[in-house]
This record gives structure tokens, C-alpha cells and sequence, in this order.
């Protein structure tokens, strides 16, 4: 027990490893996705979308396992699987009902395609397992370059959508009769949702991406009712998440995913005993 | 953009020759309608006879196939200013992270794009003041899906009416609601339409709470409506000819009992179920 603490508990040699380029890279990235994640992930939660999310990250694993295979950058596969799938996602049902069923259905078959292309691609198999847990060593130059554009574009676009798209998010029928696109924005934030999340999956895998798009969120929900501090629990929470799970993935060397989804989880806890502490808790219906 | 000249046309909301049609199938049309400032209209009809169809027209959403709509003396469109909507109660997540504020608060500029950083003072007075009309200032800062059903209908209420609009579209706004709560929202509407004019269309199946408050009538059944006062409209006579059926009105003490116009249980959804798109067809 105390060897397993031991291997996943190690600090020896971070100091050393924080300032290696590859891993000050991961840093940046981490702490880029955090804000974006973070302001996505409370409305994600509103709309009730995790599994929409979930679909979302698995078809960009079948984008960046066809980039992998043909060749052309794992990220720009990743970015187009996951804006079609967020699109089709739009398109096939609103309801959430239709929408599950949906996913489910388009989740499946993209699924078997990316398992389909990772069997025939022949070259590092660490790059496959990469996909679907994250690695550290996934983020170069080219990728930041690309988080960077994506994250002024997910910026600029809640800017000018925020108020619309918190009307849609929390009370969509009088947002609608109050004359909110209410579909045109669900597209919209599909395509932001497809974004965030294909920058997501190099670094977490796409297993895990519920991770820093969903728990922070579902966890900011249950200390506060405040649209503006839920937002920013839920930054803070992605970027202790994101940037201390991959600082403490460092010296033992394992997927920094798995640090994430214990960050993200033990803070999912502390907000629920937090919430139930101010008299948020279940009790009242 | 005004189709008619509002000095020559006081109504708050103005129907002439109305009419909707979805393909083969006439909802209603030579409709005619004229709802004075401070008006309360009650709409009643079976389900499916097009009363959210009418909603959506007046809200903008939906455009006539025959005949002009007025609100406020212009062609209603989305977001009109104009008008404030109050819909059925519904259930909200309790996790939902809005409070009561911040409902009220999009009722106000929730359909205006941009960050909205300026008069974010103006907007905070004018949303205190919106609760402190329904009396809901004490639990503005709680969420929202942790409240009753009459406290929402009231932070409802509050966010309908803080835009300060001309005509107030209540679409079955006591539904699920007990008799007391009935009784509070029904009271803040008629306050409203006293002290600011507000004319008030009222839908809903069930005439009796808001007997006392109603003008007039506007009854659809089957594309056939009759509109008068409540002594005009719910006769034997009047609903049987509507109905084209036997249909009894009975006054007991001071309630309406309609016999033979056998109406579907209303269920939550009952307007979803039929022919009639909801108001809230959406996400």
C-alpha cells in the first residue's frame, strides 16, 4: 500500500521537470483550457449536457485517430471531429430525450471508426493510448498555437452571447417567447462545447474530458446560485485541477488524467459538503 | 414598421380578421379583438383550440395568415418590449445555478446580445423594484429551484412585469399551484392592471380563479370563438353553440360549472400533446 503511495505520490525531481519546455508547455495549455472549461462548464451543467459532452470527446478521439492515421495533425482532426459531432448533435434533437438517444446512437458508431483507424495505423502505440488517456508530452508548439486561437474565439463569442445564452441555458421557454434563438444558440454552443472539448482531448483523453468540462462545473452548482461565482468556482476549480494534477503527474510519470479526475472529484465533494453545510442540501425540495 | 397609427387605435392589443392556418387546417380566423389598457381578457377553450397558438402570435413568434396583430400599436416581434409573458409553473432543477434576481433580471435585457457592463445600476434598481411589487425581495438571492411553486410564479410575475410592458400574456400561470397561491398571483395581476393600465390576456381552463378580475371572454372551440363579457359568453347557449353539443352552465354561488364540454384531464404538457406547437417548443 504505502509502495503504491509511494509510486503515485512523488515529488523528487519536479522542481527539475517544471523546467523542461515540453512540460512548461503543458502548463500553459493546462492553464488556457482551465479558463475556458471553466466558463463553459456551469452552463453545461444548466443544460443538463454532460453526456453530450461525453459524445462530443469521443468523436474527437475518432477525428484525431483518423488525423493520426492519414497523417495530418492529431489536433486538427480532433477540432473537426468534435465540431461534426457537436453540429449532428444540434441537428438530431433538442429535446433531451431525442438527444440522448442520439448521441448514443452517433457515439457508437464513431466510437467503432476511431477504434477501426487506431488498429490500422502502425506506428507508436503510445500515441494511440495517448488519445484516450492524455499525455503530457501531447502539447508542442503547433497545438498551444491553436489552444490560443480557439480560447479568443470561445472568449469572444461568450462576450457577446453570455446573457442570451444563460436566458436559453436556465429558462428556455420564456427566453423563447421573449424572442431568444433559442436553437441557433444551441448550435452555437454545441460548436464552442466541439472546440473546447478537441483541445481537451490531447492533454486528458478523450475519456476523461467530462472531467474538466462537466465537474467543475456540476461542483460550483452546489455552493452557489450566482450565475457570475459559479463561473468563477468553476474556473478556479479546472485550473487547480488541470495545473496541479499535471504538476504532480510529473516525477512518477503517469497520465495526468488520472491526477485531474481526483482533483476535480475531491473538490466535487468539498462543494457538496460546503453546500449542504449553508443549508443547500438535498433536505428542502 | 407600425401597421396602424397609435393615436387613432388606444387599444393595448388590437386583432383584425385574424386568421392561422397550419396547411389544411384553420386554427381560427376572422378574429377580431380589441383589449383596452387595463383590460383583463380571459381566454378559454378546449385543448388543442389554438390558445398558445394566439400567445405566439402576440409574442411575436408566429406570423398570421390572414388579417394585422397590434401590441402597444406595433406589429408585435421577438423581444417586444411591449409585452411581459407569465407561463405555467414549472419544475426547476433545484441546482440550477439562477437566483431569484437573476430571473427576474433577464426578463429585462436576457435577449440583448453584447457583455452588458453599462447601467448595470438602472438595471439593479429596476429589478429591486420588480420584486418589492410582488412582495419576493426576502428570497431574491435564493436559487430559484429550491423555491415553492407560488414563489416562482411570483419571481415569474416580477420578471414579466419589469420591463414595464403595455400588455401582460399570462399562458396558464395558476396551473399546479394551490388555492392560496391561486389567490396571490391572481391579486398581483389585478393590482398591476389597476395602478399601471396594463391590459392582461389571460389563458387558461379554468375560468373560476380569476372570475371576479375577467372583462371579458374570448372562447375557442374547434376554429368557432365567441368574445364578450363573462354573462354573454358562458351561457348554456353561447357554449352549446360553440360546442356544437349540449352544453350546461350552472352558477353556484359564485362559481361557473360547465357540464358537457368534456375536456382531456390538463396535464402539465396537455398543450404540447396536441395540435397547437407549445410556446416552449424548444431545447
Amino acid at each position: 500500500m504505502s509502495e503504491f503511495l509511494a509510486r503515485i505520490l512523488d515529488l523528487s525531481g519536479t522542481g527539475e521537470l517544471l523546467t523542461l519546455p515540453f512540460v512548461r508547455n503543458a502548463l500553459i495549455a493546462c492553464a488556457v483550457l482551465g479558463v475556458v472549461a471553466g466558463l463553459l462548464a456551469p452552463l453545461i451543467v444548466s443544460r443538463g449536457m454532460a453526456f453530450a459532452v461525453h459524445g462530443t470527446a469521443e468523436l474527437a478521439f475518432t477525428g484525431a485517430a483518423a488525423g493520426l492515421l492519414l497523417g495530418v495533425a492529431v489536433g486538427f482532426g480532433a477540432v473537426v471531429g468534435a465540431v461534426v459531432a457537436a453540429v449532428i448533435f444540434g441537428i438530431l434533437g433538442l429535446r433531451q430525450r431525442e438527444r440522448d438517444s442520439a448521441i448514443g446512437v452517433v457515439m457508437a458508431f464513431g466510437l467503432g471508426l476511431g477504434v477501426l483507424f487506431l488498429s490500422l495505423y502502425d506506428g507508436r502505440s503510445a500515441n494511440r493510448f495517448g488519445l484516450l488517456t492524455g499525455s503530457i508530452v501531447s502539447v508542442d508548439q503547433q497545438n498551444l498555437v491553436i489552444l490560443g486561437v480557439v480560447a479568443v474565439v470561445v472568449l469572444a463569442t461568450l462576450a457577446v452571447l453570455y446573457r442570451p445564452l444563460l436566458f436559453a441555458s436556465t429558462d428556455p421557454e420564456v427566453a423563447l417567447a421573449r424572442g431568444v434563438p433559442v436553437r441557433a444558440l444551441t448550435l452555437v454552443f454545441g460548436v464552442l462545447i466541439g472546440l473546447v472539448t478537441a483541445l481537451a482531448v490531447p492533454i486528458v483523453g478523450a475519456i476523461l474530458v467530462l472531467s474538466v468540462l462537466i465537474v467543475p462545473g456540476a461542483a460550483a452548482n452546489r455552493v452557489t446560485a450566482n450565475p457570475l461565482v459559479a463561473t468563477v468556482v468553476a474556473i478556479v476549480i479546472a485550473e487547480v485541477a488541470l495545473v496541479g494534477g499535471t504538476i504532480l503527474s510529473l516525477a512518477p510519470g503517469l497520465p495526468i488524467s488520472a491526477y485531474v479526475a481526483t482533483i476535480g472529484f475531491a473538490a466535487y465533494l468539498l462543494c457538496r459538503l460546503v453546500g449542504r453545510l449553508r443549508g443547500r442540501g438535498p433536505a428542502r425540495a | 414598421m407600425a401597421t396602424s397609427d397609435p393615436a387613432a387605435d388606444p387599444a393595448a392589443l388590437s386583432l383584425r380578421g385574424a386568421g392561422l392556418r397550419f396547411g389544411e387546417r384553420t386554427l381560427w380566423s376572422g378574429l377580431d379583438l380589441d383589449v383596452a389598457p387595463g383590460e383583463f381578457v380571459a381566454v378559454l377553450g378546449p385543448n388543442g383550440s389554438g390558445k398558445t397558438t394566439l400567445m405566439r402570435v402576440l409574442l411575436g413568434l408566429l406570423p398570421l395568415s390572414e388579417g394585422t396583430v397590434t401590441v402597444g400599436g406595433h406589429t408585435p416581434r421577438r423581444g417586444s418590449p411591449e409585452i411581459g409573458y407569465v407561463p405555467q409553473q414549472q419544475p426547476l432543477d433545484p441546482d440550477l445555478p439562477l437566483r431569484g434576481r437573476d430571473l427576474v433580471g433577464l426578463g429585462l435585457d436576457g435577449h440583448r446580445f453584447g457583455p452588458g457592463f453599462g447601467r448595470r445600476r438602472e438595471r439593479r434598481v429596476r429589478v429591486d423594484r420588480a420584486l418589492e411589487q410582488v412582495a419576493g425581495t426576502h428570497y431574491a438571492d435564493a436559487p430559484v429551484g429550491r423555491l415553492s411553486g407560488g414563489e416562482q410564479q411570483r419571481l415569474r410575475i416580477a420578471q414579466a412585469l419589469v420591463g414595464d410592458p403595455a400588455v401582460l400574456l399570462c399562458d396558464e400561470p395558476l396551473l399546479s399551484l394551490d388555492l392560496s397561491h391561486q389567490r396571490t398571483v391572481t391579486r398581483l395581476i389585478d393590482e398591476r392592471r389597476r395602478a399601471a393600465g396594463t391590459a392582461v390576456l389571460f389563458v387558461t381552463h379554468e375560468i373560476n380563479p380569476v372570475l371576479p378580475l375577467v372583462d371579458r371572454v374570448l372562447y375557442l372551440v374547434d376554429g368557432r370563438f365567441s368574445i364578450g363579457s363573462t354573462d354573454e359568453v358562458m351561457t348554456s347557449e353561447t357554449l352549446s353553440r360553440l360546442y356544437r353539443t349540449e352544453v350546461d352552465v350552472l352558477r353556484v354561488r359564485d362559481r361557473l360549472v360547465v357540464v358537457g364540454a368534456e375536456d382531456a384531464p390538463v396535464t402539465r404538457d396537455a398543450h404540447a400533446e396536441h395540435g397547437a406547437a407549445p410556446v416552449g417548443g424548444g431545447a
